[in-house]
């Protein structure tokens, strides 16, 4: 092997360690603040990636209209939950949420779908409809079970995930997609070609992590699902409602997602499928960092994403295999560090 | 005048063990209630279902409004609050994050000025504004958790053994600080099992045992009263002795 291909090797890892990191992270935080452990980030994932490459197509997405059937299925919860005491201030808000957003959005996703809109546009729908769909599955599918053990929630997570990678069959086709690149473009550095696709996957990875930086050091709503996280009883008894920091932690994951799909898509072709397995080596950076360790899930999803471009040029066929055999060793010191298995107190 | 805090007929249990059995109280305004009792009478149960964290059965009204249908979340925005024997802080943050936390539902012009009352009553807390939370002293901790609580503008403010485990000096600048909030217009509900320093500054007091309350009036009587004396203020009995 010469060093021009080790280097092509290493930067394409760099760029898909880039993406897991995103993934990992959100992981990280959605577990830390809910127990939830979201296996349906890969869904984002292909929701994001997929509706962005049907928009950028002409094609109208059937995620908008499911994000405007979810929100009829969080309106009824809402007022399910309040039936005792309806204040009109309650179901007005729940409605413009839940209701008047979602058919907002899929109105203006009608309109623009028809004309084949620009990127920009793409894309901002793209995320809204993804992010709305991420908060009603918590609203529905999470937040009346939040008080239950992190296996039941668990249980709820591999249905939501069965659930949408149906409906996402049912969007998009058996077909997998491309979309346009975001920045289109390329230029060489010595013997290194950069795409214009793979400076945004760094530049976005980065601004995304420092805004997360500043968002959880710097604000009240970060702080407070920090304080979540760190002490549930505490924080309700600072008044922090454990369903909003819920709410916030599934919408960032699923903006999250989104995003990374939208990154993913111009490069790699995806099926509706295809999001499973990239979640998936999220989770396995998530895994290394603990679930919760933000720095070392990222430092683990660049080793991921570094490994993944080693094997598939070594051996293609064990690509999978031998990232996945990463968790092994990680397992396995673990253990060894705590080797007590851990009841769950609550 | 109506009470601030009124518990009717209140019944609470685990499982099928009843922890608390037929318990009624009042907290008025500008009041410090203290609760002594042995560990184990059913002290804490009580508190954690007032604020909604176990289920009760029973009528709680706080500010003249029933608290059945309500969150732990709306009663602290109520101003109900509540500081527990195990403080419940955010360990891995900093004290003034945790303080700031505390006045999650309170306007942030109003928070930044309460902050500095905060550290007006616990200067200690300002000298360690930059420091984890879990790497404070027990007392210092105590003293935290009762400036977050107290970020969010109670009207009633109850304690759950705060003194438990902390040195003299700390446990009498603690005492002092309950009084201090009583002037400054804020109730408190004083659960304790060091029931003479408990007894010295309440007004009123309720002596419970086995989850029920035995004894209730002024809290210089139940001081006075030969019963308590014997079991709770460690006179007679040597070795049972709680001081």
């Amino acid at each position: 092997m010469n060093t021009t291909i080790m280097l092509f090797l290493v930067q394409d890892g760099i760029t898909n360690g880039a993406i897991y990191a995103l993934l990992g992270l959100a992981l990280v935080l959605v577990f830390a603040v809910t127990r939830v452990i979201l296996i349906p980030q890969g869904e984002f994932v292909t929701y994001g990636a997929l509706t962005y490459a049907s928009l950028a197509a002409g094609q109208m997405p059937g995620t908008a209209k499911l994000a405007l059937a979810l929100g009829i299925g969080a309106f009824a919860f809402d007022l399910f939950v309040a039936r005792r005491a309806l204040h009109a201030r309650l179901v007005v808000r729940s409605f413009i949420t839940n209701i008047v957003l979602p058919s907002i959005v899929l109105a203006l996703t009608l309109y623009f779908a028809a004309q084949k809109p620009p990127v920009p546009v793409c894309i901002a729908l793209s995320l809204v409809i993804v992010a709305m769909i991420g908060l009603y599955l918590y609203r529905i599918a999470f937040q009346p079970l939040a008080h239950t053990s992190v296996l039941v929630l668990l249980i709820a997570s591999v249905g939501v995930h069965l659930a949408l990678q149906g409906l996402g069959l049912l969007f998009f086709g058996a077909e997998g997609q491309r979309g346009p690149a975001v920045l289109s473009g390329a230029f060489t550095a010595g013997a290194l070609r950069f795409t214009g696709q793979s400076i945004t996957v760094y530049a976005i990875t980065i601004a995304f992590i420092v805004a997360l930086w500043l968002f959880f050091g710097l604000t009240l709503y970060g702080k407070a699902l920090r304080a979540t996280a760190v002490n549930r009883l505490g924080a309700r008894l600072a008044g922090i409602r454990t369903t909003l920091s819920g709410q916030i932690a599934f919408l960032l994951a699923s903006v999250i997602g989104a995003l990374s799909g939208i990154m993913i898509v111009p490069i790699t072709t995806l099926y509706y499928d295809s999001g499973f397995l990239i979640g998936l080596k999220g989770f396995v950076a998530a895994i290394i960092g603990g679930l919760v360790s933000y720095p070392l899930t990222a430092a683990a999803a660049l080793v991921v994403g570094i490994v993944e471009a080693f094997s598939s040029f070594y051996a293609s066929n064990y690509k999978e295999v031998i990232v996945f055999m990463l968790l092994i060793p990680v397992l396995l010191l673990r253990s060894l560090a705590a080797p007590a298995v851990e009841e769950e107190k609550d | 005048m109506s009470a601030l805090l009124s518990v009717t007929d209140a019944h609470v249990a685990y499982g099928k063990v009843e922890a608390v059995r037929s318990v009624s109280l009042e907290v008025g305004t500008n009041e410090i209630v203290t609760i002594v009792g042995a560990n184990g009478a059913g002290k804490t149960t009580l508190l954690s279902a007032i604020m909604g964290i176990l289920p009760l059965k029973g009528r709680v009204t706080f500010a003249g409004q029933d608290l059945a249908r309500l969150d732990i979340e709306d009663r602290v925005a109520m101003g109900l609050g509540l500081v527990p024997e195990h403080r419940e802080l955010f360990v891995t943050m900093n004290v003034e994050d945790n303080l700031e936390l505390g006045a999650f539902r309170i306007e942030r012009s109003r928070a930044r000025s309460s902050i500095e009352r905060i550290y007006a009553l616990f200067p200690r807390l300002k000298e360690r504004r930059k420091q984890l939370a879990g790497t404070l002293s027990g007392g210092e901790q105590q003293m935290l958790a009762m400036g977050r609580a107290l970020m969010g503008e109670p009207k009633l403010l109850m304690l759950d053994e705060p003194s438990l485990g902390l040195a003299p000096i700390i446990v009498a600048d603690i005492f002092r600080i309950v009084t201090e909030l009583r002037a400054s217009g804020v109730s408190v509900l004083l659960v304790e099992q060091n029931a003479q320093a408990a007894l010295k500054i309440a007004d009123q007091a309720y002596v419970m045992e086995l989850g029920e309350f035995v004894l209730s009036g002024k809290a210089s009587d139940i001081a006075a009263n030969e019963r308590v004396a014997a079991s709770y203020l460690g006179f007679q009995h040597e070795g049972t002795s709680v001081l």
